[in-house]
């Protein structure tokens, strides 16, 4: 236990976030001490909301320091409670309003070309993530927050999925390695997360174990929507495993590489061509295929080299992966531009979906294109095309009519 | 005497004095509303007697001051084109303390940090106000009410017009120019030292009693260009150092490299290619400022893209304008100041790379102004209200952090785009009042946010195009919700009653009052 409980990050060049210094007093009441730079303007309703937080926990004397740089509620409300935890710890949470648009589930097969990495210490970067119209959002507990900042991370993050707009994209969180990671499930099942990352992924057994945790809370909340898991292979041992890891449970979506960690584990360095992981990504690939689940392709780290992201997602999408993170959210365009499909694909697509239709009108069991005939996945992956063309801006949603 | 007095409400609804510093002073009263009578102002009539061989070196800027009979209560005026590197304004007052001299009105184009160190000065009497503008560590003095005069913010046109209309006379003008002759011809293109032009100042050369040009770089007559012309100036003063031209650029003369910005930047430049803005031909202001800069880099795509070219571009210039230029997209640049060497070396080397001064493209008391012949401005904006009013000086907590420049003047372009995002680290920017207002909403005519696109009601003619090119538009409203549901709405700021200085709108009239900052 800690006599000063200290959250956040107050230091030049950090906006939309404050530090909180709490310390429990013998007596003296409460006092709060509010130092922003926004003052003038949300002063009186900060002070209240600190109020309403060492209400709620039961404090009557303490010492309550602000130190702010324009964070909005939610982030402030983490940052308190996390104060007050270090010193005072309770199993009591208090949380703010869920928005309501933060209560979709997703379906297994949305499409997940891309997924912006936001760390979930940094609540300046999460504002105005969603805008950039990734397919998802991840907040990340995992390698983007610094080992002492772990903790106050998880309400960060926890109210971000309550409180901060997605606009649309799905909502995900890299957990932390598994043991550790199990822990930070508490933080995000009850709040609708859609999709959790589980990294560093070794065997079947760290998906049990994810899923037993899950499994708990959500008996216990009473909470019975869908909960995806996206393994991250990052090890020869993961991928190796990759097939059994994969088939461990029925609510994995998705698999992923994570080739910084690779390159390192078998001792090479990561190049752009990508020789030294081909193997592993094949195997990655053949498996999620083999599950049923999609394959996605680790993170382009140089963010001033578009040309170089294009050219790697379009190998990527030839390798068979359908999406890949991004740690900027100016990579977003140029990786959906790439995975999406391209005017042959589509136009074959078409002619599929269009026989496919006639046939249902004409009542044929059989859906047949010239003198081929054509099965039930072929229909599927036909349709999952169109819908991604849609999407990506390159057919008109009534292509059919015109 | 009073700092102000008599306050009335305006055509705005704003209160404002109509005495200011002992001088009267005429309430706004609507856009185009206010038409002035009499004539241009004119300094006493000089004669080559007093200049028998054209030489009008004197040893030292003291030298100077005093043969410019420098005494209590005159107003001094200085240009800004050194931007953040200016070393002649400090040493005037250092001089005129030395001197003894008390109550002068500092009246520079604008001021910068650099001159920070003015405050003693304004402390201890030496400098009774500023008019002009006050940013950073000035503008917090004035806003606490520490000025012993009451300050006016001007834009760069209005400048021009209160010395043309005989409300500011400019007892001496001191013109740091980078080349000079002993004639007092001078330029800002050549030299150590060169800034580019030297448009700030024409006014004042033009207008002041006495004139006095400084250089660190004297050459023999004829100095080519003159773009100051020796036949206004009383001295040339050879300092050592005029100005320090690496300082010229400001932070903001980079294209930004935050996502959300560019963002902002890439709405921009694609509303104004499907509604149409953009045509073989047309012709932009391109600002200071990332955002704004790199919206002028994807002006050129746009350009590049349709085999187009922008008749001229309205600058501030600096190497990305240039490169539209050199590059065969652009025909003339019309510059008003040059934000970076490379903008100096233009317009230099290239004759389309023209020099301008408030008189051409600014100044409402005259029989046109070409700001009016700019088809896309693109503004940034402290705060923006329901009616779409906008503050560009201060800041929501009442605090000055910007001078008005060129932004008052730029709203007579054929359509005004303020590229703007929704909320500043928790402050939105969207209000129901701005706390100053420094432009009427009708001459603004569309927001852009990250969040998205608000035109003004009045402007039914751009939502029509909006709305058949498929663009998706919000009200002001929607999008000041949405701010407040990420921010939550803002406390009402409480500032004192107590006036610190005025805004004038275009052509003299004052559209609003800042009120001091409540310290605790």
């Amino acid at each position: 236990m800690e006599k000063i409980g200290l959250a956040g990050n107050y230091a030049s060049g950090v906006k939309s976030d404050c530090l909180v210094h709490f310390e429990s007093t013998k007596s003296g009441g409460i006092q709060i001490e509010i130092n922003s730079k926004v003052k003038a303007m949300f002063g009186i309703s900060m002070e209240k909301l600190a109020n309403e937080i060492l209400d709620y926990f039961g404090i009557e004397n303490a010492i309550l320091k602000i130190d702010d740089t324009g964070a909005v509620e939610f982030v402030l409300a983490a940052r308190i409670e996390a104060a007050i935890k270090k010193v005072i710890p309770s199993n009591n949470e208090f949380l703010l309003e869920m928005l309501d648009e933060n209560k979709t589930a997703t379906k297994k097969d949305d499409f997940r070309f891309s997924r912006l990495y936001l760390p979930g210490n940094t609540p300046k970067l999460m504002l105005n993530a969603g805008i950039h119209k990734p397919n998802a959002l991840i907040l990340d507990l995992e390698d983007a927050v610094a080992p002492n900042k772990k903790d106050e991370a998880r309400f960060v993050v926890r109210n971000a999925l309550r409180g901060l707009d997605f606009h649309g994209a799905e909502r995900m969180v890299r957990i932390n390695q598994i043991p550790n990671g199990l822990d930070d499930l508490e933080f995000i099942v009850p709040h609708f997360v859609n999709l959790i990352l589980i990294p560093k992924c070794e065997s079947a057994k760290d998906i049990i174990s994810v899923n037993q945790r899950i499994d708990k809370i959500k008996k216990r909340e009473k909470l019975n929507h869908d909960i995806w898991l996206m393994p991250i292979i990052e090890s020869a041992k993961g991928v190796m495993n990759a097939y059994e890891i994969v088939k461990a449970a029925d609510n994995i979506s998705s698999m992923a590489i994570g080739l910084e960690d690779y390159t390192a584990d078998i001792g090479t360095l990561r190049t752009k061509s990508g020789t030294e992981s081909l193997f592993a990504r094949n195997m990655i690939v053949t498996a999620s295929i083999a599950a049923g689940v999609q394959p996605i392709d680790s993170v382009f780290s140089d963010i001033s080299d578009m040309k170089g992201l294009a050219e790697n997602v379009k190998v990527s999408k030839n390798l068979g992966f359908s999406g890949m993170g991004c740690i900027h959210p100016r990579q977003i365009r140029v990786i959906h531009e790439n995975f999406a499909p391209d005017n042959l694909e589509i136009e074959k697509a078409k002619g599929i979906v269009i026989a496919f239709n006639d046939a249902k009108k004409k009542g044929l069991g059989v859906v047949s294109m010239g003198s081929k005939m054509i099965d039930a996945p072929v229909v599927k992956r036909a349709l999952n095309t169109i819908t991604a063309a849609i999407n990506t801006g390159k057919l008109q949603a009534d292509w059919m009519d015109n | 005497m009073k700092k102000y007095d008599k306050l009335v409400k305006n055509a705005a609804g704003r209160m404002v004095p109509t005495i200011i510093n002992g001088e009267n002073h005429i309430p706004f009263q609507g856009v185009g509303k206010y038409n002035p009578t009499g004539r241009r102002y004119g300094p006493k009539i000089p004669t080559c007697n007093d200049f028998p061989d054209g030489n009008k070196e004197v040893s030292t800027l003291k030298e100077a001051l005093i043969n410019a009979g420098i005494k209590d209560g005159m107003t001094i005026s200085s240009h800004h084109h050194f931007r953040n590197g200016d070393l002649i304004a400090k040493q005037v007052f250092d001089i005129a303390h030395d001197l003894g001299i008390k109550n002068l009105r500092w009246f520079p184009s604008a001021s910068f940090p650099c001159q920070e160190e003015l405050i003693k000065y304004l402390e201890d009497g030496t400098i009774n106000r500023i008019e002009g503008s006050m940013n950073g560590p000035l503008g917090k003095f004035t806003s606490e009410g520490k000025m012993k005069g009451l300050s006016i913010l001007r834009s760069h046109g209005g400048r021009y017009q209160a010395v043309q209309d005989g409300e500011v006379k400019i007892d001496i003008a001191i013109i740091a120019a980078p080349t000079a002759d002993t004639f007092g011809n001078a330029n800002g293109v050549n030299g150590d030292a060169a800034c580019g032009l030297l448009g700030f100042a024409l006014a004042d050369s033009q207008y002041a009693e006495k004139v006095i040009v400084v250089t660190d770089n004297l050459v023999p007559f004829p100095c080519i260009p003159w773009q100051i012309q020796g036949n206004y100036v009383d001295f040339v003063v050879k300092v050592d150092k005029v100005g320090l031209p690496e300082k010229i650029i400001s932070g903001t003369t980079q294209i930004t490299k935050s996502p959300d910005r560019l963002l902002i930047a890439e709405i921009t430049a694609d509303f104004c290619e499907k509604t149409g803005l953009i045509y073989d031909g047309f012709s932009y202001q391109a600002g200071a400022g990332g955002t704004a800069l790199s919206i002028g880099n994807y002006f050129g795509d746009i350009l590049r893209k349709n085999n187009w070219k922008a008749r001229f571009i309205r600058a501030g210039s600096n190497q990305y304008p240039v490169e539209l230029l050199e590059e065969g997209l652009v025909e003339y640049i019309l510059d008003g100041q040059t934000f970076d060497l490379e903008g100096v070396r233009s317009m230099r080397e290239n004759p389309n790379h023209v020099n301008t001064s408030p008189f051409t493209s600014y100044n409402f008391h005259s029989k046109g102004n070409f700001a009016q012949l700019v088809d896309i401005v693109v503004l940034g904006a402290t705060e923006i209200d329901v009616d779409f009013n906008a503050n560009v000086v201060t800041h929501s907590d009442g605090y000055l952090l910007h001078g008005i420049g060129g932004w008052q003047n730029c709203l007579a372009a054929k359509t005004t785009i303020m590229p703007i995002p929704l909320f500043r680290d928790r402050i939105p920017v969207i209000r129901d009042r701005v706390t100053t207002l420094c432009a009427p909403g009708e001459l603004i005519d569309v927001i852009v946010t990250e969040r998205g696109i608000a035109i003004n009601p009045l402007r039914k003619d751009l939502i029509q195009k909006a709305r058949v090119s498929g663009i998706e538009l919000k009200t002001i409203y929607q999008l000041k919700e949405e701010a407040e549901k990420i921010c939550g709405v803002p406390e009402e700021v409480k500032l004192s009653d107590e006036i610190v200085s005025v805004i004038k709108w275009v052509d003299g009239t004052v559209i609003d009052s800042v009120k001091k900052v409540i310290t605790e």
